[in-house]
C-alpha cells in the first residue's frame, strides 16, 4: 500500500514508488528525482524538524535531505525493504 | 606554451572547491559573473611539462536542468552558451567518492554534454576509511572516460589529476540516447564497480541522532550561538582596542606634525576616522567568518537551517536565511554578503531586505550613550538592571520588526508559488585549516575592497560638508554650525521636531549616515567638545541628559533600530542584488518605520510625561 513519505514513521524502511506532480512539469518534484527519489530506491525518514514536524530529514541512497513537508508529501512509498 | 581552460564542475558538497584550492593555492581571482551576482572564481598553475593550465571552479549543481541562478551559469558555460567565457577544454567532473549514487548521475549528465572530461572520486580517503571499494578501471571503461582518484585535503593528493593535464585530451564521450534513464544507468555502475558496507558513515547517523534532536540539537545550536557571540564582541575587544589606539595615535602625529589647514583636516577628520571604522570592525568580523567557515566546513550549517526552518518559512523567510540574520547582529555587510549561500533569488531578497533591522555592534555606542544619560541605573522586580533590560528590548524590537517586515512582504509578492527547501545534509567532516584560511582571506579582502572605498570616499564626501564653508572669523558657534551640514541640519529640524529631535541631533545624523557611531562624536563636535578626546561620551552624557527631554532620547533610540543610518549597508545592497530600485526600497521602508516608531515614542512618551 502507498503511502506517503510525508506519513512515514522516523525509522521505517521503505522503497520510493512515484513522484507525484502538483502541476504541469511541477519544478520541485522535477528536482525530487533528480536526487535520487525514483521508483526502488530505498528511502526513511530520519528525523523531523522541532517545530510542527516540519521540515523532515530523508536518507535516500547515501545521502540525507531536509525536505519541508508540502515536498515530502509529494514522494509516494510502500514500507518495507527494498 | 599552450594554455588549457579547464572546468571544475560537480555537485554541491563534493570538495570541489577544496580540490580548486589545492591545485591553484591562493592564485585565485574571485570575482562576480557579468550581470548576475554568482561568484567566479578562477586561478592558474603550470603543470610539471610547464603548461598552464586556467582554472575555473563553477558553481556546485544538481542537475544541467537548472534550478537556480548558480545552476544556470554552471550549465551554460559547460554548454559554451556564454560570451564572456571560452567553452572549456576539459571538463573535471568531481564527485564524492562516498556519495557516488547521487552525484554519478550528474556525471552522467555532463557526460552527455560530449566535451572532453576527466571524473575525479574525490574523497577517496574517506571511502577507503569507511571500506567502500570502487575498481577504478572498471568504472573507467564502463564510462569511457578517464577515471583518477584525489584527496583534495592531502598535498599529494592531486599529483595524478594533475599528471592526466600533462597527456592528451581525452576524446570527448560519445553522447547516449537523450531517453536512457540515468538512475537505472548509475545503478548498473554501481553494481558493477563500487561495495559499500553501509549506506551512511555510523558517525554520522550518531551525530546527527544528537545534532537533530527536537530538544538537544536546539540546545546545542543556541550555545554554538552564544559561544559564537562571545567570541565575537569579547575575543575581538583587545584587538579592537589596539587598532582604535593607533589610528588615533596616527591622528595625533598628523595634528602635532603638520600645519593647521583643510589638508590636515581632511587626513585626520576625513579619511583616517572614515578608514579607522572600517578597520576597527576587521577583527570582529574575522572572527564572525572564522566561525562560519568552521560550521560551513564541518556540515553543520545545513542542520542549523533545518532546526529553524519552520520558524523562519512563518515569517516568509528559509531556515537558510539564519546564518545571514545572524552575522548582521555584528554588522549587516558580511549578512548581506552570506546570503549568497541561498541560492533561492527570492528568498535571498527577503533577507538582504531584512538583515539591515538586525541591532548591529555599531549601534551599541549609541544605545549606550542615550541609556546612559536618560534610563536610571535601578533594579526592576529584584532582579533586571533596567538599564540592561532596555538594551534587550532594543534588540528584540529589531528581531521582531524584522519577522514583520518579512511577513508583510510575503503577503505583498505577487509570486506565490512554492519555494522548495531540498537541503543537502552532507557527512560530517573535519574543517581544513587551509581551505579555513583561504575563505577567510577572501571575505576580508572582499569586505574591506567593497566596504572600505566606499566608506572612505563617504567620509570624505561628509567631511566636506561638515568643514565647508569655514566659520567666519567672528564666530561664537560651534564651526560645524556654519558649514553645509549644520545649515542641512538646521533645514531638517522642521521635518525632525515632530518625532522630537532638535537641530543638534538632525547635523549629527548627518556625519553618522557613515558609519552609525559616528553620530555620537558628532554630537561632542556640534556640543563643543573636541571629538578627539577619548571620553567624548562621558562628557556628553551630562550635557545632554540636561538639555534633552525623555521623550526625545527615547525617540531617537527607536531610531536608530529602524533608521538605514549606514551607508556601506545599502552600497553592499547595491553590489549584492545590483539594482538600485532594491536600494531603494531598502532605504525607503526603514526610513518610513524609523519616523512613524519615534513619531508614535516621542508623542506617547510627551503625553505621559
Amino acid at each position: 500500500m502507498n503511502l506517503r513519505l510525508r506519513d512515514l514513521s522516523p525509522d521505517v524502511e521503505a522503497v520510493v514508488d512515484h513522484v507525484e506532480e502538483l502541476h504541469v512539469a511541477d519544478p520541485i518534484a522535477v528536482r525530487l528525482r533528480d536526487l535520487g527519489f525514483v521508483a526502488g530506491e530505498p528511502v526513511r525518514v530520519v528525523a523531523k524538524g522541532p517545530i510542527g514536524a516540519d521540515p523532515l530529514v530523508i536518507q535516500i541512497g547515501y545521502t540525507r535531505f531536509g525536505l519541508r513537508r508540502a515536498e515530502a508529501a509529494r514522494v509516494f512509498v510502500r514500507e518495507g525493504a527494498a | 606554451m599552450s594554455t588549457l581552460n579547464i572546468a571544475l564542475v560537480g555537485n554541491p558538497n563534493c570538495g570541489k572547491t577544496a580540490l580548486f584550492n589545492r591545485l591553484t593555492g591562493s592564485r585565485q581571482k574571485v570575482a562576480n559573473y557579468a550581470g548576475v551576482t554568482v561568484e567566479r572564481k578562477a586561478g592558474e598553475f603550470r603543470t610539471a611539462s610547464g603548461k598552464t593550465v586556467r582554472l575555473l571552479d563553477l558553481p556546485g549543481a544538481y542537475s544541467l536542468a537548472a534550478a537556480s541562478p548558480d545552476e544556470a551559469i554552471t550549465r551554460d558555460i559547460c554548454l559554451g552558451r556564454r560570451s564572456d567565457e571560452p567553452r572549456p577544454d576539459l571538463l573535471v567532473c568531481v564527485t564524492d567518492a562516498t556519495n557516488l549514487r547521487l552525484h554519478l548521475r550528474f556525471v552522467l549528465e555532463v557526460r552527455n554534454l560530449g566535451v572532453p572530461m576527466i571524473l575525479a572520486l574525490n574523497m577517496s580517503d574517506a571511502a577507503e576509511r569507511r571500506g567502500i571499494h570502487i575498481d577504478r578501471e572498471r568504472l573507467e571503461a564502463l564510462l569511457g572516460i578517464p577515471v583518477v582518484e584525489t584527496v583534495a585535503v592531502r598535498t599529494d593528493g592531486v599529483s595524478a589529476l594533475i599528471e592526466r593535464f600533462d597527456r592528451q585530451l581525452p576524446p570527448a564521450p560519445i553522447a547516449q540516447p537523450a531517453d536512457a534513464d540515468l538512475h537505472v544507468e548509475v545503478r548498473r555502475l554501481l553494481s558493477q564497480t563500487v561495495s559499500m558496507p553501509r549506506a551512511t558513515a555510523a558517525i554520522d547517523d550518531a551525530i546527527d541522532r544528537l545534532v537533530l534532536h527536537r530538544v538537544w540539537g536546539l540546545a546545542i545550536l543556541a550555545a554554538l550561538m552564544f559561544l559564537m557571540f562571545q567570541a565575537v564582541f569579547s575575543w575581538a575587544t583587545p584587538l579592537q582596542d589596539g587598532l582604535d589606539t593607533s589610528v588615533r595615535f596616527l591622528g595625533d602625529l598628523l595634528r602635532t606634525q603638520m600645519p593647521d589647514g583643510a589638508l590636515r583636516s581632511l587626513l585626520v577628520d576625513g579619511i583616517l576616522v572614515g578608514a579607522g571604522s572600517v578597520i576597527v570592525f576587521l577583527p570582529q568580523i574575522l572572527i564572525l567568518f572564522l566561525f562560519i567557515l568552521i560550521l560551513e566546513e564541518s556540515g553543520y550549517l545545513p542542520r542549523a537551517a533545518f532546526l529553524l526552518d519552520r520558524l523562519m518559512v512563518g515569517a516568509g523567510l528559509t531556515g537558510r536565511s539564519f546564518i545571514p540574520l545572524l552575522s548582521s547582529f555584528a554588522c549587516a555587510v558580511p549578512g548581506i554578503m552570506a546570503t549568497r549561500t541561498i541560492q533561492d533569488p527570492r528568498d535571498r531578497l527577503a533577507t538582504i531586505l531584512v538583515a539591515p533591522l538586525m541591532t548591529c555592534s555599531a549601534r551599541l555606542p549609541v544605545y549606550a550613550l542615550l541609556i546612559g544619560a536618560f534610563i536610571p541605573k535601578q533594579t526592576v522586580l529584584g532582579l533586571f538592571n533596567l538599564q540592561g533590560l532596555l538594551l534587550f528590548a532594543l534588540y528584540v524590537a529589531g528581531i521582531v520588526a524584522a519577522l514583520g517586515v518579512a511577513y508583510v512582504m510575503k503577503r505583498l509578492r505577487r509570486d506565490e508559488t512554492e519555494h522548495a527547501l531540498l537541503l543537502e545534509l552532507p557527512s560530517y567532516r573535519v574543517p581544513h585549516v587551509r581551505d579555513v584560511l583561504i575563505g577567510l582571506w577572501e571575505r576580508a579582502r572582499i569586505f574591506l575592497q567593497r566596504v572600505g572605498t566606499i566608506i572612505l570616499s563617504l567620509t570624505v564626501l561628509l567631511w566636506f560638508l561638515s568643514t565647508f564653508p569655514s566659520p567666519p572669523a567672528d564666530a561664537v558657534g560651534p564651526a560645524i554650525d556654519y558649514s553645509f551640514a549644520g545649515r542641512l541640519g538646521h533645514a531638517l529640524e522642521f521635518i525632525f521636531s515632530p518625532i522630537g529631535f532638535n537641530w543638534q541631533i538632525c547635523i549629527a545624523l548627518i556625519p553618522g549616515l557613515a558609519a552609525r557611531e559616528v553620530a555620537v562624536s558628532s554630537l561632542a563636535t556640534v556640543y563643543a567638545i573636541s571629538a578627539a578626546a577619548d571620553n567624548a561620551a562621558t562628557e556628553l552624557t551630562p550635557l545632554i541628559a540636561a538639555q534633552w527631554s525623555l521623550p526625545t532620547a527615547l525617540s531617537l533610540l527607536v531610531w536608530y533600530v529602524f533608521a538605514p543610518q549606514c551607508v556601506s549597508t545599502l552600497a553592499v545592497i547595491r553590489r549584492e542584488t545590483g539594482s538600485w530600485r532594491t536600494v531603494a526600497i531598502t532605504a525607503g521602508y526603514l526610513f518610513g518605520l524609523a519616523y512613524i516608531g519615534s513619531l508614535i515614542t516621542y508623542q506617547v512618551a510627551r503625553a505621559l510625561s
